[in-house]
């Protein structure tokens, strides 16, 4: 026998948490909180992905060595949108072509 | 000739599904799971350039991407979520039964999976058919009424919806070879090549699934949520 076997139950349960923080998420962006409409968006998506990778895909019973890949994974993705984003809003690209709309940074229509 | 009557006493030495450079099947099970984390991870890079670049533009041209947020149908988007989230319970079902040895439920949970998968991909396909009858598909049909972009500036929302379609699409395709593999995964057991003993390629497909439900909880906020419901 190899492989954790995980309760039907434990399964059902982590199921309805994610039907749950989807009918959340739904309904808090219809909510005006401004910036943090982002933020609540993409922490529900964080949760929910956590659940899926640990209880769906095992992750939590696996071994050190696949945990350590799925870590390293997901630091490389940080990586690669960190520097990205660092490099972008820090060297003024942000300026769209013409019909384009404003972007960020650029002054209110008069 | 020892090596031909160690081989004739093979099958009864190991278990199905074995393959000999391995110690034992627990080893080879470890193996073949990192394995596919390590091809998932190249898959999180892969989708990850894509995240990356739609959060830059996004912020470049916020006004077009909210209103091609807008755009989209937020019943049809969290429907979908929760089909793709009731096949990823009925994959891990599906590695349940593998794993104690439950043939036809086995058999059962595929199907479902593959069932809700389709669900998915009717959904996506009404969401696209809607989406070209409003003229909303850059390149191919770009028509946009007046009052369906709200006045925003049309070359952003063009954009938005070249990303809409782009990570969906790409999404869409990763559903798509899911279900072949499903496919295979359903014929193989059916015909009885899984045990307790030996299961890794259930399991290992279940991973690529999961992984592509993951892909879509990102695409549903992202892509539906954030342009300013309210």
């Amino acid at each position: 026998m190899s492989g954790h076997v995980v309760s039907v139950r434990l399964y059902v349960t982590i199921f309805l948490a994610l039907l749950l923080l989807t009918g959340l998420t739904t309904g808090v962006a219809f909510i005006d909180l401004g910036p943090y409409n982002t933020v609540a968006a993409l922490a529900i998506a964080f949760v929910k992905m956590l659940l899926v990778v640990l209880f769906f895909m095992h992750v939590r019973y696996s071994s050190g060595l696949t945990k350590i890949v799925v870590l390293a994974g997901f630091f490389w993705l940080a990586i690669l949108i960190t520097f990205t984003l660092s490099d972008y809003f820090s060297r003024g690209l942000d300026n769209p072509p013409n019909g384009w709309g404003p972007s960020i940074s650029a002054p209110p229509n008069p | 000739m020892a090596e031909l009557s160690a081989g004739s006493t093979h099958a009864a030495v190991h278990p199905p599904g074995f393959h000999h450079q391995f110690e034992d099947m627990e080893q080879q099970h470890e193996a073949g799971n990192l394995g596919m984390w390590v091809f998932l991870v190249t898959e999180i890079l892969f989708f990850g350039g894509l995240f990356a670049s739609y959060t830059i533009y996004r912020s470049l041209y916020l006004p077009g991407f909210e209103a091609g947020s807008r755009l989209l149908d937020v019943k049809l988007g969290a429907t979908n979520t929760a089909v793709l989230i009731g096949s990823s319970l009925t994959m891990a079902l599906a590695v349940h039964a593998a794993q104690t040895g439950k043939r036809k439920a086995l058999v059962l949970f595929l199907l479902l999976t593959m069932v809700l998968g389709a669900v998915f991909l009717g959904i996506k396909f009404d969401e696209y058919s809607t989406k070209w009858h409003h003229g909303l598909v850059p390149g191919l049909k770009w028509a946009p009424d007046e009052e369906m972009h709200n006045n925003a500036p049309l070359g952003s929302v063009e954009l938005f919806f070249c990303f809409y379609f782009f990570m969906t699409g790409l999404h869409a395709l990763h559903m798509l070879i899911g279900f072949g593999i499903m496919t295979v995964m359903t014929v193989k057991s059916w015909r009885g090549e899984f045990s307790p003993e030996y299961y890794a390629p259930i399991e290992v497909s279940g991973l690529y699934w999961h992984f592509v439900d993951i892909v879509w909880i990102f695409l549903f906020p992202l892509l539906y949520l954030i342009g300013g419901r309210y």
